[in-house]
């Protein structure tokens, strides 16, 4: 279970709302590679996961992807908070504001609602971590591309840095995890079978 | 910055450090140097949440203890920002 703290992990305080640049960074929240479908292919993942450890990290990781997701969503808030119609017309941000006003809906910059299918849950830990690792450095990419948006926004290039930056730290725990994994393998054998499903009696990869 | 912004930035940065050593740890769970910045910061951590939650609003819910009214439900929200 969970419990909550009352504060963002990073702060988030835009002072100029932005409806424009909302459209783009709600992918993050959304999107094909945002922090809904993160915080859900780990909390989703870590049920099958054959090694304790791998499952706690999994377990910890999609946690703070949680916190993550609050705060994509209370960037995408605070760039549309009191919007006038005018700007919500000249913006673009209209075909948005017909279906959703200002609520916080998951959606990529395209309009593509959040769909499961943008995560998979295998429930073969070697297949499961490297998607991570690749989800990882997908979000990366995305945090970039959204550092070039925003480069004369300071107040929402701050969180928008601090999130890139835990994916880095991500990439490389899910890398380390990997090689957890890795170890309980038969060292001949690495990625010729599941360890979670395929019970073999003596090359070791039990729990 | 006021006192309470101050201390709700400190929180920030030791709950960070506390986050960041528990993903470590994850994966070098034998790391004493670790294990040790760990229960520093974690303490530092309980202590300012229980200083802060007692001067100012309730930080989580177990912090929010009151014989009057129900001050978990009159804590600002944190995803309104300055305007909050």
């Amino acid at each position: 279970m969970w419990s909550y703290e009352r504060r963002l992990e990073f702060p988030v305080n835009i002072k100029e709302p932005n409806a424009q640049l909302a459209q783009a960074i709600i992918s993050q929240y959304g999107g094909p590679d945002g922090e809904m479908g993160a915080s859900m292919r780990y909390l989703s993942q870590k049920f099958a996961t054959p090694y304790k450890e791998v499952a706690g990290l999994l377990n910890d990781i999609g946690t703070e992807e949680l916190a993550h997701l609050e705060m994509m969503g209370a960037i995408v808030y605070q760039l549309t908070r009191n919007l006038s119609m005018d700007e919500i017309e000249k913006s673009g941000f209209d075909k948005y504001y017909v279906d959703h006003t200002l609520g916080i809906w998951p959606q990529a910059a395209g309009g593509i609602p959040f769909n499961a299918c943008e995560f998979q849950s295998k429930g073969d830990i070697i297949t499961d971590l490297f998607e991570d690792m690749a989800a990882e450095q997908k979000a990366r990419s995305t945090y970039d591309n959204i550092l070039r948006l925003v480069k004369d926004c300071p107040d929402v290039a701050a969180p928008i840095k601090f999130l890139r930056e835990r994916e880095v730290v991500h990439f490389q725990r899910f890398g380390e995890a990997l090689r957890i994994t890795q170890d309980k393998l038969d060292a001949k054998n690495f990625y010729a079978f599941n360890p979670g499903f395929d019970r073999c009696e003596d090359c070791g990869c039990k729990k | 910055m006021n006192n309470k912004d101050q201390m709700l930035r400190d929180i920030g940065i030791v709950g960070f450090t506390v986050t960041e050593l528990a993903l470590y740890l994850d994966t070098h769970p034998h790391d004493r140097n670790a294990i040790e910045y760990f229960n520093h910061y974690n303490r530092i951590k309980t202590q300012l949440e229980k200083e802060f939650s007692k001067k100012y609003f309730p930080i989580r819910v177990d912090l929010a203890e009151s014989n009057q009214e129900w001050r978990w439900g009159a804590a600002p929200l944190p995803w309104e920002g300055v305007c909050g």
